[in-house]
C-alpha cells in the first residue's frame, strides 16, 4: 500500500452518542491521495462527525478509517499525520500570530531559533508576514483563516481537514479565500477535506464532492458528475441548478418513454441503454434550468426533439449573465429557468405572462 | 447650549454612579479620612484623642521588631494559604470545566463547593476541633490504623491549623474567578491544541493557565485581601500561639490606643494597595475580563 501518503478509506463507518440515534451511519469512502475533497450536506448531516473522526476528535463506534492503508482509529492526530482547522479557526486568543503557528512545533520540542525559522516561511507563504506580531483579535476575518490554514499545515500533514472554513467570512471574501484555499492545496500536495453547506464552494473547489443527508453519503464522485447527473432527487435539489419533475411511467416505445400523470402527461423522457422503466412505475426526472428555453403560450412548437410543459411566470429576477425566471409549471414547487440575459430581452417576458417551458428530451437525466 | 448639552450629558453620568457614591462616601472614604486623620493624633493613653500631626505613632511602629514578627507570621500564613487555595480552587475548576461533560451536573457540582458556607465561619471554625483535637478523628484513625502511637500535637491550635482553616474558608474565592475565567476558554481552542500534539501537560500550561489568568488575579486579590485583613482565625486555630497585624491592632484598640492602631491599619492598607497594584500590573484583569 502507498504508506505514509494521504490516501483516506472510510469502511462501514457509524457514530452514535447516544446508543440509539447514529449521526453517522453505514458510511463507505474512498479519497484519493492529494485529492480536494468537500463533504457538501445540510446543518446535522453528520459531515462534521465524519471529518472529527478522520481528524481524531471523536471515534466511530463502528468501523474503520485507513489514512495511507494504515487503520488509524484510536490513534491521536499527531500520529495520524492529520491537521485539522476548526470552524471560526479556535486560534489561541493570548499568543501573536506567529505563536500560534509555531504551537505546534512548540509543543514538539524545536527550539525557539529552528521554530521561527520554519513559522516565518509559512507566514510568508500565506502573505501574513507584516502581521506575525499581532494577536487574533487585531486581525480580519480572511487573515484569521490564513492564521488557521497556516497553523494546521506547519506540521506537514498528509491530511488537511476543513470544517467549515468559509463560513465566518463575507460573501465577497468567501470567494477570494477558497481561491486560495485551492491554491495552497495545490502547493501543499495533500489531501484536502473540506465540510461546508454550500452548493457553489463545493463545486467550484472539489476534485471530489460527496453529498449527505441524514447521517449517510447519497452520492460521490467528480463535481460536474455531481451536479450535472444527480442520482436522486435530494441531490438534485441540494446542489440545485435543476428541476425536478415526478411522474408516472406510460407507454414505452424504444427509446423514448411517456410519462402519464396529469399534471405533466405526454412529457417524453429519454431511455438510456440499461434504463429498465415498466409501464405505472414512479419517477423523477431532472432538467437542468439552464437546458429549460421559455416561448409564448401560442407557439407550435415542431420539434420532435423537445419536451415542453405550460407555465405562469411567477417572478423574474435580473442576475447580470442570466435572467432567472420563476414559474409555476408541472405542479411542482419549483420550476425554474434560467434565460442568457441577451435571449431574454430580445423579447421579455411579464410576471403573469402564460408561457411554454421546453426542453431538450435527451437533456433531461432519470433520478432513482 | 452646547454647554447645557454638555451638562445634561454629565448629569446621566453622575446620576450612573450616584448609588455607588452615596454608599462608598459615607461607609468607605470617610472612615478611611477618619483612620488616616487618627494615626496622626496624640492620646492620653484613656481613649480620648488631640489633633495634632505627629509621626511618633508611625516611628514607633516601624522601629518595633514585633511589627516584622507579626508582618512575618501574616505573610507566611498569606503566602501558604495563597498557595495551597489557588492549587486546590484551579484544579477543582479545571475538573468542573473540562471533565464533567453536563453543564447542569457542573453547575450542580459548583453549587456544592459553596455547600460550607453555608454555616457561619464560627461553627466551621469550632467544626475543626473535634476532626484535628488530640483525640479528634484524625488522631484516632491514625492510632488505630497503628501508624503512630502518640496523637500528633500539630493538629489543632497551630499554624498547620490557621492554614487549613483559611483553605477550607478561602478556596471558593479561588473557585469561582477561575471557573468563571476557564468557563469562557472556547473548548475548539483546547482541540485545536491537542490537534497540533499538544500533551496534556502543554495544554494545561501553554493554554489554560495562561487564559485563566484573570481569574487567577482575581482569586489571588481576594484571598490575599482576606487572610492580611483577618485575625480572627489565627486567634482562634492558633490557639493563641501565633499572632497576626490586625491582631495586634486589635489589642491595641482594646487597650484604648486608637491612633497606634490607626497607623498600623494605615501601613496595613498601603502594603495591601501595592499587593494587589503587583498583581494588576502583571495582569490587566479590566482587558481580561472584557475579551
Amino acid at each position: 500500500m502507498n504508506l505514509g501518503k494521504g490516501h483516506i478509506e472510510i469502511a462501514g463507518v457509524a457514530k452514535s452518542y447516544d446508543g440509539f440515534t447514529y449521526a453517522v451511519h453505514g458510511v463507505n469512502l474512498k479519497i484519493p491521495d492529494g485529492a480536494y475533497c468537500c463533504i457538501l450536506g445540510p446543518s446535522g448531516c453528520g459531515k462534521t462527525t465524519i471529518l472529527r473522526m478522520v481528524a481524531g476528535h471523536e471515534d466511530p463506534t463502528v468501523g474503520e478509517i485507513l489514512i495511507g492503508g494504515e487503520n488509524v482509529v484510536g490513534l491521536p492526530p499527531v500520529e495520524r499525520r492529520t491537521a485539522m482547522m476548526f470552524q471560526s479557526y479556535a486560534l489561541f486568543p493570548h499568543l501573536t500570530v506567529r505563536d500560534n503557528i509555531a504551537f505546534a512545533l512548540r509543543v514538539r520540542g524545536l527550539s525557539k531559533t529552528e521554530r521561527y525559522a520554519k513559522t516565518d516561511a509559512m507566514i510568508e507563504k500565506v502573505r501574513m508576514t507584516e502581521f506575525s506580531d499581532r494577536l487574533p483579535a487585531q486581525l480580519s476575518g480572511g487573515q484569521q483563516q490564513r492564521v488557521a490554514l497556516a497553523r494546521a499545515a506547519i506540521t506537514e500533514p498528509r491530511v488537511l481537514l476543513l470544517d467549515e472554513p468559509l463560513s465566518a467570512l463575507d460573501e465577497h471574501l468567501r470567494i477570494r479565500m477558497r481561491a486560495e484555499l485551492r491554491r495552497m492545496q495545490r502547493e501543499l500536495g495533500i489531501t484536502f477535506v473540506h465540510v461546508t453547506h454550500t452548493q457553489l464552494e463545493a463545486i467550484a473547489l472539489a476534485d471530489m464532492v460527496v453529498v449527505m443527508e441524514n447521517g449517510k453519503i447519497k452520492q460521490s464522485g467528480p463535481a460536474r458528475e455531481i451536479y450535472a447527473a444527480p442520482k436522486d432527487r435530494y441531490v438534485a435539489e441540494f446542489l440545485g441548478g435543476q428541476n425536478v419533475l415526478s411522474g408516472k411511467v406510460g407507454k414505452i416505445n424504444g427509446t423514448r418513454a411517456m410519462i402519464a400523470s396529469p399534471e405533466i402527461a405526454g412529457i417524453q423522457i429519454p431511455m438510456h441503454a440499461g434504463a429498465r422503466l415498466e409501464a405505472g412505475q414512479a419517477i423523477d426526472i431532472a432538467v437542468r434550468r439552464d437546458d429549460v428555453e421559455l416561448f409564448r403560450e401560442d407557439t407550435a412548437l415542431s420539434d420532435q426533439d423537445m419536451a415542453s410543459v405550460p407555465a405562469t411566470i411567477l417572478g423574474i429576477e435580473y442576475q447580470g449573465n442570466f435572467v432567472k425566471v420563476m414559474l409555476d409549471a408541472a405542479g411542482e414547487a419549483e420550476f425554474v429557468a434560467y434565460v442568457p440575459e441577451r435571449r431574454f430581452f430580445e423579447n421579455p417576458f411579464k410576471v403573469g405572462d402564460s408561457v411554454l417551458a421546453a426542453w431538450l428530451i435527451d437533456r433531461a437525466h432519470l433520478l432513482a | 447650549m452646547a454647554q447645557s448639552a454638555a451638562f445634561k450629558r454629565n448629569l446621566a453620568g453622575w446620576a450612573y454612579v450616584a448609588p455607588l457614591v452615596v454608599v462608598l462616601i459615607p461607609f468607605f472614604v470617610l472612615p478611611l479620612i477618619a483612620v488616616v486623620a487618627a494615626s496622626f493624633f496624640e492620646t492620653d493613653g484613656f481613649g480620648g484623642l488631640f489633633p495634632a500631626f505627629n509621626l511618633d505613632n508611625y516611628t514607633e511602629i516601624l522601629t518595633s521588631g514585633l511589627t516584622f514578627n507579626l508582618y512575618y507570621e501574616t505573610i507566611k500564613f498569606t503566602v501558604l494559604t495563597w498557595f495551597f487555595s489557588l492549587l486546590i480552587g484551579f484544579f477543582v475548576a479545571y475538573f468542573l470545566v473540562f471533565h464533567v461533560r453536563n453543564q447542569l451536573l457542573a453547575l450542580g457540582l459548583f453549587l456544592l463547593c459553596t455547600v460550607p458556607f453555608w454555616t457561619s465561619n464560627i461553627i466551621r471554625m469550632i467544626s475543626w476541633i473535634p476532626l484535628l483535637g488530640k483525640e479528634g478523628l484524625v488522631n484516632e484513625a491514625l492510632l488505630k490504623l497503628g501508624l503512630i502511637d502518640q496523637p500528633l500535637e500539630f493538629l489543632l491550635f497551630s499554624s498547620f491549623a490557621v492554614v487549613v482553616a483559611y483553605v477550607h474558608q478561602l478556596t471558593i474565592f479561588m473557585i469561582v474567578p477561575i471557573f468563571n475565567a476557564m468557563g469562557r476558554i472556547d473548548k475548539r481552542v483546547v482541540e485545536a491544541a491537542l490537534d497540533a500534539g499538544a500533551s496534556r501537560f502543554d495544554i494545561m500550561r501553554l493554554i489554560i493557565v495562561p487564559l485563566s489568568k484573570s481569574g487567577i488575579a482575581l482569586g489571588s486579590i481576594f484571598v490575599i485581601s482576606i487572610v492580611m485583613g483577618d485575625f480572627f482565625v489565627v486567634k482562634v486555630m492558633s490557639g493563641g500561639g501565633s499572632a497576626s497585624v490586625v491582631g495586634a491592632f486589635y489589642e491595641n484598640i482594646s487597650v484604648l490606643q486608637y491612633p497606634t492602631a490607626a497607623a498600623s491599619a494605615v501601613l496595613l492598607t498601603i502594603i495591601l494597595v501595592i499587593t494587589v497594584g503587583l498583581i494588576i500590573r502583571f495582569v490587566d484583569i479590566r482587558k481580561e475580563i472584557t475579551r
